[in-house]
């Protein structure tokens, strides 16, 4: 360690309050306050001719939830089977990029942002295009008897399970990527030597080493899928309507207010819950490990639970060493 | 791959014909599944820059007629749509240099320090994340309608593009700051660097490809937003905006003309930002511990495999 003198070690001790101080004001300013503002907004009554008064209604809650239950659960709904496809989709996905693509990997990872880069509006637009009535897509399914004759791909629920699916995939893929190429793969190369079948391998060492980016990737989709409306307006229809399409609604048309952030408020509560619910279920180690990487260690290492250190066998260790991260012996 | 360069002698002696039939099949079977991947992901990008090709033959763009270049010789034909693409792009230059300035000195103070309330910290910074859009844009809009001496238009989304990018900056540089070789820092403030100095010359330019990545990031989500603009826009349209409303009476080619454009300039910048990161490893690969592998880094006590991250 570096000898500090006491001028530097105070600065050091104001140094990160000064570092946070604009970001987190502004966090709270823009973030924490207009919720507090929206919560008090849903107990006031009244509309907007008349202006809306605080009456404490609480009963906003109760009653928006027994008035909009089919929205909210018609949005867990198409969020968790959105997220389970797109697991199903992601891990194999991330699995060859990280371990199999060898000098493709950054092709193909630009391939996975890649739908990113144009705007959000405009591919699920595209979407519009690719299952419209008259589209080669709607063809081959009447043709193969998915959809019937007269039958429609767009304003079902599958097209907004699809575009949803779409949509947040690469929040899925990416997690998951980068969990898979942190592993050492002298671990995996280790449970191999100890006879493990590649099955054995993948599914005690792989895997398990993976679920960080499995928990956050689910999250990182769920949560986002769960407020969407863009999807069911463009490719469902009133029937596919979500909770989202409820509280611009009721915001922007209706200008029903204290409705609309009582209904914010409960899907954001809902939310929370199912995500303590996941995270109790899916062990918080891995949650606050994806979370927090804490203060880097004083030795620059990693924290011991992420990056498994390999025990090294003594001499021939250089040449042993360097051929297992993949680096060329001697490369500066 | 040279994973699989030392599996045990008996087992590549018992079975090595049927281990490596296997283990085609399977390498196959995983990178078919990749593909199809791949294209489900790749195939609404390729029909937008497709259909700004598209001879349409009235207001809607939805059915393939035929190639033509026309469009691309009026891109800017559409005026309303280049003024809202216009408004986007200030509005995205604007949020994303306060974003990433503000992100950025949060991002330093996580990784680099150690403070109270650190855990209130975190959470404060994750929450907007881990928010959906839609409540984010109810409550902005229910401060905005509280004290209308902000008044929407493009104020208010300035404020709230910045406030949904600053989280998302924090965390794409703290993942590139973690990892990062804190000695070539201390070497220069033993040589008597100021930490002003030993900013300017040593940490940002070494930090400046995770910097860029963030801004990348937040640049691409302001251009990119509509739930939250559409809460706070007032009658002030970014591309967004514009599309939303234009999307019931039909797009014009324009549309798919500008965000082949937006793609084309975005993938420009990817690259570039790549070519720095590249160029960012290389100087931070020429470091002292570097040659102190194997028996050395042991006898020094240091980690035997230096670098070996990322």
């Amino acid at each position: 360690m570096l000898k500090r003198s006491a001028a530097a070690g105070r600065r050091r001790r104001t140094t990160p309050y000064v570092l946070l101080a604009p970001g987190l004001l502004w966090l709270l300013l823009f973030f924490v306050a207009p919720l507090a503002i929206m919560f008090v907004m849903s107990l006031r009554e009244g509309t907007l001719a008349t202006g809306f008064e605080l009456t404490w209604n609480f009963a906003v809650y109760p009653e928006s939830i027994s008035e909009f239950s089919e929205h909210f659960i018609r949005s867990f709904w198409y969020a968790g089977v959105a997220t389970a496809i797109a697991l199903f989709i992601a891990y194999p996905l991330a699995y060859a990029i990280a371990f199999r693509a060898g000098k493709w990997k950054n092709a193909l990872l630009f391939a996975v942002i890649a739908p990113f880069f144009t705007t959000y509006l405009i591919r699920t637009l595209a979407w519009t295009t690719i299952l419209d009535d008259a589209s080669p897509v709607a063809d081959a399914f009447r043709f193969l008897g998915i959809i019937p004759e007269d039958g429609r791909i767009l304003q079902t629920t599958g097209a907004v399970i699809m575009g949803i699916t779409y949509n947040f995939l690469p929040f899925m893929i990416l997690p998951i990527y980068a969990s898979l190429e942190r592993i050492d793969k002298g671990l995996i190369e280790a449970a191999k030597d100890l006879y493990a079948s590649s099955r054995q391998a993948f599914l005690r060492v792989t895997l398990p080493l993976s679920t960080p980016g499995i928990v956050a990737g689910v999250l990182l989709m769920f949560i986002p899928s769960v407020g969407d409306f863009i999807n069911a307006t463009f490719l469902g229809g009133p029937s596919q309507f979500m909770i989202g399409n409820v509280i611009q609604n009721r915001y922007l048309n209706v200008t029903d207010y204290p409705t609309a952030a009582a209904l914010s408020f409960i899907l954001m509560t809902m939310i929370l819950i199912a995500v303590i619910v996941y995270i109790r279920f899916a062990g918080t180690e891995s949650i606050m490990e994806a979370e927090d990487g804490g203060p880097e260690r004083p030795d620059g290492g990693e924290p011991a639970s992420r990056r498994p250190e390999v025990p090294e066998p003594s001499p021939p260790a250089p040449s042993h060493a360097s051929a297992m991260s993949g680096r060329p012996e001697g490369a500066a | 791959m040279e994973a699989g360069t030392a599996p045990s002698p008996a087992r590549a002696v018992r079975f090595p014909r049927l281990a490596k039939v296997w283990g085609w099949i399977r390498h196959n079977a995983l990178n078919v599944y990749a593909g199809l991947a791949i294209a489900y992901l790749l195939i609404p990008v390729a029909i937008i820059i497709l259909f700004s090709f598209n001879d349409t033959q009235s207001r809607f763009n939805f059915v393939w007629n035929g190639f033509t270049l026309r469009h691309w010789e009026q891109p800017f034909l559409v005026p309303e749509l280049t003024d809202a693409m216009i408004l986007s792009l200030q509005l995205a230059a604007a949020s994303t240099v306060v974003a990433t300035t503000l992100g950025t000195m949060i991002a330093l103070a996580l990784v680099r320090h150690e403070f109270i309330a650190r855990k209130t910290a975190n959470v404060l910074i994750v929450l907007p994340i881990a928010t959906p859009e839609v409540v984010i844009g109810a409550a902005l809009l229910s401060l905005f309608l509280t004290y209308t001496f902000i008044g929407l238009g493009f104020a208010s989304l300035f404020i709230a593009h910045v406030m949904f990018s600053i989280s998302f900056v924090v965390v794409v540089v703290r993942s590139r700051l973690i990892g990062f070789d804190r000695s070539l820092e201390e070497a220069a403030q033993d040589l008597g660097a100021t930490p002003f100095t030993t900013f300017r010359t040593v940490t940002l330019p070494l930090i400046f490809p995770g910097v860029m990545a963030g801004a990348l990031l937040a640049f691409a989500l302001s251009l990119d937003d509509f739930v939250i603009s559409n809460f706070n826009a007032g009658t002030t349209l970014t591309f967004p905006l514009w599309i939303f409303g234009a999307a019931r009476i039909g797009l014009p080619p324009q549309v798919n003309i500008m965000a082949t454009l937006l793609f084309a300039v975005t993938v420009f910048a990817m690259v570039l930002a790549i070519w720095q990161q590249r160029r960012a490893e290389r100087m931070a690969a020429v470091r002292p511990d570097q040659e102190e592998t194997g028996l050395a880094a042991l006898a020094s006590g240091q980690r035997p495999v230096a670098g070996t991250e990322r």
